[in-house]
C-alpha cells in the first residue's frame, strides 16, 4: 500500500494536468481530428520530446530507479492488432472524445456519466478477452 | 494564482506529461500506459476463467493507483483549480459542430450529448455507450493508448507504437470527417 501511495500521486497529479491542459475536452479532440489547431499536437509532440530525452538520460548514464534496479523498457512487437485496434480506438476516441486516461479524469472531474463509458471501455477490453483467439494478430 | 486557475498552454501541459515518463521509471520501474487497467479490473471483477484474464495483475497494482490518481486529480483540477469552462477552441469548430447539431459549448464536454437523460437516446447510446466500448476494445486489441503508444511507446523509439499512433489517428480522422456528421444528427 504505501509503495503505491508514489504512483497515486504521480496520477493525480497526471489528472491535473490532463484537465488543466483541456486534454479532456471533447471539443479539443474535435479540434485536433479536424487539424484546427495545434493545441493537442503541441502537447502530444512537447510529452513525447520530453520522455524521449529522458529516457535517452537514463540510458547514457545508466541511472537506476530510486531501490537501485537497472530500468528495464518492455519492448513492444508488432503484432497485427496495432493496425486494427488502432484503427478500432481511433473510431471510439474520436466518437467519445476520450482516451483511458482522460475517461478517469472526467469521472473525477464530475462527469458522472462518463461513469458509464468507462464500464462500457471495460465490457470492450472484456469483450477482446474473450474472442482474442479468434482475432488476426 | 492566475496562471494555474487559467487553461495551462500546451507546452507547459506537454512537458509536464513528458516528466510522468521518467517519474514511473525512477520511481519504480514502470512504463507509463493506462489502457492495461481497464484489463486488471476485467481480472478481478469478471475473470469468467477467461485466459487473458489470468494474467499477473497482482504485480501490476500500482497502475490501479495511478489511475485512482487520475481520478482524484481530476476531481481536484475541477473543483479547486477552475477546471470547468467553457473550452476557447477555433470557431470554425464551434461552426461546424453547430451546424452538425451540437448545442451546448459551456464546459469540457457537451450536455446535450454526455448525460444520463441523454443516455437512453440512440445518439447518447452511441456517443457513451458504444464509444466506450470501442475504446476498450480497440487500447487492448491495439496493445495501449495514447499513453502507452503514443506517449511512452514512440519516446521509447518503438516503431510499432508509431504504427497504432498512425492507426488511432487515422481511425479517428475518418470517424470525425465521415461518419460523425450522421451521428450528431441522430
Amino acid at each position: 500500500m504505501m509503495r503505491n501511495i508514489k504512483y497515486l500521486i504521480t496520477g493525480a497529479l497526471f489528472g491535473i494536468v490532463l484537465v488543466k491542459s483541456e486534454v479532456v475536452s471533447w471539443f479539443r479532440i474535435q479540434e485536433m481530428f479536424r487539424f484546427q489547431a495545434f493545441h493537442m499536437y503541441g502537447i502530444i509532440g512537447s510529452a513525447i520530446i520530453v520522455g524521449l530525452i529522458s529516457i535517452q538520460i537514463i540510458k547514457r548514464f545508466k541511472i537506476k530507479t530510486i531501490d537501485g534496479e537497472d530500468i528495464v523498457i518492455p519492448e513492444k512487437k508488432f503484432h497485427w492488432g496495432n493496425i486494427y485496434g488502432g484503427l478500432i480506438f481511433g473510431l471510439g476516441w474520436a466518437i467519445t472524445g476520450a482516451c483511458p486516461g482522460p475517461l478517469f479524469a472526467q469521472v473525477g472531474g464530475g462527469f458522472l456519466i462518463v461513469a458509464v463509458t468507462l464500464v462500457s471501455a471495460i465490457a470492450g477490453t472484456w469483450t477482446y478477452g474473450l474472442i482474442r483467439e479468434k482475432l488476426h494478430h | 494564482m492566475e496562471f494555474i486557475t487559467q487553461p495551462w498552454p500546451w507546452y507547459v501541459s506537454g512537458t509536464l506529461i513528458g516528466m510522468v515518463i521518467p517519474a514511473l521509471l525512477l520511481s519504480g520501474n514502470k512504463a507509463f500506459g493506462i489502457s492495461s487497467t481497464l484489463r486488471h479490473i476485467c481480472a478481478i471483477c469478471i475473470p469468467a476463467n477467461i485466459a487473458f484474464f489470468k494474467h499477473d495483475w497482482k504485480s501490476q497494482t500500482w497502475n490501479l493507483f495511478f489511475a485512482i490518481g487520475i481520478i482524484l486529480g481530476g476531481f481536484i483540477a475541477v473543483h479547486f483549480l477552475g477546471g470547468q469552462h467553457p473550452v476557447a477552441i477555433n470557431p470554425q469548430t464551434t461552426t461546424i459542430l453547430k451546424q452538425q447539431g451540437v448545442k451546448d459549448f459551456n464546459g469540457l464536454l457537451p450536455k446535450d450529448i454526455f448525460s444520463f437523460q441523454q443516455l437512453l437516446s440512440l445518439r447518447g447510446f452511441i456517443f457513451i455507450v458504444v464509444g466506450g466500448f470501442l475504446v476498450g476494445f480497440g487500447t487492448r486489441y491495439a496493445g495501449g493508448c495514447t499513453s502507452g503508444h503514443s506517449i511512452m511507446g514512440i519516446a521509447s523509439l518503438q516503431w510499432p507504437s508509431l504504427a497504432a499512433t498512425c492507426c488511432f489517428m487515422a481511425g479517428g480522422i475518418l470517424t470525425t470527417w465521415f461518419i460523425l456528421p450522421y451521428l450528431l444528427k441522430l
